[in-house]
């Protein structure tokens, strides 16, 4: 090491590494998706994967991706719930990995609900 | 992206619970999948609750799983990894939400709501082998800020005004210990890590360096730049192999990093650190023995002064700091000496680690500030006594220290009000004792301790300890008059005022408090030949009273044949025959057998 330039740059890059370790709290936005048996068919893993990846390039450290089971709503899988602190939960269906970089441009970092994908409680 | 992190204990306490195995178990499983780009598992340093070990974390969800087996980590991964679902059976309890919501913070259990973690800080947090993520979590900074924009006094200063002591027992003031260092002329000077943690029931030391070893190696770098030292050693007990090996491959890594070395950070400063085992000796605790085994001479005492901080390792001058104390350093430097010094109490700064133990439902590692309560460590962090047995006497500072009674539970723990009742910080052991525990017998336990580890150099520890054990021996098993009493108290004075170094000068501790706070058990042992917890085997028997049935259980299971009677009429125990291990009332299904 004979920089500190040098130990501020494994610093950046481990902490994006380690970001997703510390437990979700109150004021996090939270995207929970469907990841059971329903989900998973319908193609839920690109979908989780693509808004860990959209809310890093976007370096957005209060958001966390969760998982859950299965919504009920199986026809409408993958699924995921979007949860902005002191807001109405939005569940959105039918998702593609576009479809959720769209839902962390527009909804979380814009504030407008994505219509196209939300599902009717 | 990694979406879920799967932290294993890997702490002593959870790897004798196979921890290491429910690990590899996980990364085969990460394989077998072909998810290494989205899960990674690690293994951590303790996460505290050593109770209710082994313990897996799964972040972003924080699900805290406990009492983890082997079997149960494919149900964990394809539930909770692969389909979100949490497996709740295996959850903290205290976790799990009432209305089936979901978990709740593990901050807001017991256990962890009223605890500060400075020194555990990466513990249970950070992969220990591996140096980066320690970087991430601000590793290495303190050094760097030290190295490129302070002077040595200047960290000294700080260290002063943060108020941090010694956390090894006696509480000396580190930054006053360091200038010391510093302003004795010389080239060679050394830094000394004190990891020769030998109090029975005491794990602090041992937890920091298995958690996070790299806080330890920075600080002794630090403490190195602050009195002009280029070179460390870290003095540790071999009875810690998961300890030495994640030091070896700390220092290994960190030289490979250049943060120990030749010229850290182009800045011209030079410092090398190197390992020396203990063979476990307790008295090599004491600094100057310390410095005489690293020397590799038989581990000794001298007198003082001259001081370490004069004429140390080698003749060399030589700070030794204890573990603890050095977890906390790299902290003050970042956080300042204002932050440190606003936890605690007047005089005690900053928290501290206890090793809960014994008689307590959390049995763990907890770190709290300075002046919380022993009621609060017990009762609310450490959930009390099992069974519903009710508290008698905490144990602080092993074998050196004394026994605080239920009465001064409310007492606010830092280093003057604990030598003020008699016992002392120590290096933060906490033995938890309840009704059934003889006090009597607990000093004559410690004491058993420190005959056997007196070095012999002085005649009054090496003796003297002995025939103080003798003493107490009578007291247990009824041969002692109240004069043996009085005995006792002068021969701890005498042990305490000509003994050499620390373990002679503290070792009738134990005794002493005792006597002090339980006097009335030592006078039922004298006077009236009775212990009344019914640990002291000269002094109880056992009866059986006249609603025995006649079952003949307590007959079959008596180990030698002590019991005899009839089918269907009442029992009676040989006492010559009967070695009093109080099987037959355990088994005894009508209650119809008495300890006296």
């Amino acid at each position: 090491m004979k920089s500190i330039e040098e130990l501020k740059a494994i610093k950046a890059k481990m902490q994006a590494e380690i970001e997703t370790r510390s437990a979700v709290s109150d004021s996090d936005v939270k995207i929970v998706v469907g990841m059971a048996t329903c989900g998973i068919a319908a193609g839920a893993r690109p979908v989780l994967n693509a808004f860990l990846d959209a809310a890093q390039k976007a370096g957005l450290k209060n958001v966390k991706v969760l998982q859950a089971g299965c919504f009920g709503t199986c026809k409408a899988e993958p699924m995921a719930e979007v949860h902005i602190p002191c807001k109405d939960k939005v569940i959105y269906g039918r998702l593609t990995p576009d479809a959720a970089r769209k839902i962390v441009a527009e909804h979380i970092m814009g504030g407008n609900i994505v219509a196209e994908y939300v599902v009717k409680g | 992206m990694i979406r879920n992190h799967i932290l294993v204990c890997g702490g002593t306490g959870c790897t004798s619970g196979k921890s290491k195995s429910i690990y590899e178990r996980f990364g085969q499983l990460i394989s077998d999948n072909q998810l290494e780009s989205e899960i990674t598992a690690i293994m951590t340093g303790c996460f505290g609750l050593c109770a209710l070990g082994p313990v897996v974390v799964v972040y972003p969800e924080g699900a805290f799983y406990s009492q983890v087996k082997e079997t149960d980590v494919d149900e964990i991964f394809s539930e909770h990894i692969i389909k979100g679902r949490m497996v709740k059976r295996l959850l903290y309890k205290e976790t799990v939400k009432e209305d089936g919501s979901g978990i709740s913070s593990l901050n807001e259990t017991g256990f962890y709501k009223q605890q500060m973690r400075v020194a555990l800080r990466n513990c249970g947090v950070i992969n220990p082998e591996n140096i980066e993520e320690y970087i991430a979590y601000d590793g290495y900074t303190a050094l760097a800020k030290v190295l490129t924009e302070m002077t040595s006094q200047q960290v000294i200063d700080i260290i002063k005004a943060s108020g941090l002591r010694g956390r090894g027992g006696a509480g000396f003031p580190t930054g006053n210990k360091w200038q010391f260092a510093k302003d004795v002329p010389g080239d060679t000077k050394y830094v000394c890590c004190n990891a020769d943690e030998g109090d029975p029931g005491a794990f602090m030391d041992r937890s920091v360096l298995e958690g996070d070893p790299h806080a330890v190696l920075e600080a002794m770098a630090i403490a190195g730049y602050a009195i002009g030292s280029s070179q460390g050693y870290i003095y540790v007990r071999a009875e810690y192999p998961i300890a030495v090996a994640r030091l070896k491959v700390a220092i290994a890594q960190a030289k490979e990093y250049g943060l120990l070395g030749k010229s850290i950070f182009g800045t011209g400063f030079d410092f090398d650190i190197e390992i020396r085992l203990g063979a476990g000796a307790f008295v090599c605790g004491e600094e100057t023995a310390l410095m005489t085994s690293i020397e590799g001479s038989r581990g000794e005492p001298r007198p003082r002064p001259p001081f370490p901080a004069v004429k140390g390792l080698f003749g060399k001058p030589t700070i030794l700091n204890n573990v603890e104390t050095l977890a906390n350093v790299a902290q003050i430097i970042l956080k300042g000496s204002e932050w440190f010094a606003s936890i605690g109490t007047e005089k005690s700064k900053g928290t501290k680690v206890f090793a809960l133990g014994g008689k307590i439902t959390n049995t763990g590692l907890v770190e709290v500030p300075m002046g919380t309560t022993l009621r609060t460590i017990i009762e609310d962090i450490g959930g009390g006594i099992p069974n519903g047995k009710k508290f008698k006497a905490a144990q602080t500072g092993g074998p050196s220290g004394g026994c605080i009674p239920a009465s001064l539970m409310d007492v606010a723990i830092d280093y003057e009000n604990l030598i003020a009742i008699g016992s002392m910080m120590g290096s933060g052991g906490l033995i938890v004792m309840d009704e059934d525990t003889c006090m009597v017998d607990i000093a004559k336990f410690f004491l058993e301790f420190t005959v056997e580890e007196s070095c012999g150099k002085c005649t009054s520890c090496r003796i003297g300890t002995k025939r103080l054990y003798e003493m107490l021996e009578k007291v247990t098993n009824g041969t002692a008059t109240v004069a043996t009493l009085s005995e006792m108290e002068k021969l701890c004075y005498y042990i305490k005022d000509n003994s050499l170094c620390g373990l002679g000068q503290t070792a009738p501790n134990p005794v002493l408090s005792t006597m002090r706070y339980f006097k009335d058990e030592y006078l039922a042992h004298v006077n009236d030949k009775r212990c009344p917890s019914g640990v002291c085997k000269k002094l109880i028997s056992f009866e059986i009273l006249d609603k025995c049935v006649g079952c003949t259980l307590c007959a079959r299971k008596c180990p030698v044949s002590a019991i005899t009677g009839k089918v269907k009429e009442k029992h009676v125990i040989d006492k010559e025959k009967c070695i009093k291990c109080g099987v037959c009332m355990e088994n005894c299904k009508f209650k119809a057998i008495e300890r006296r």
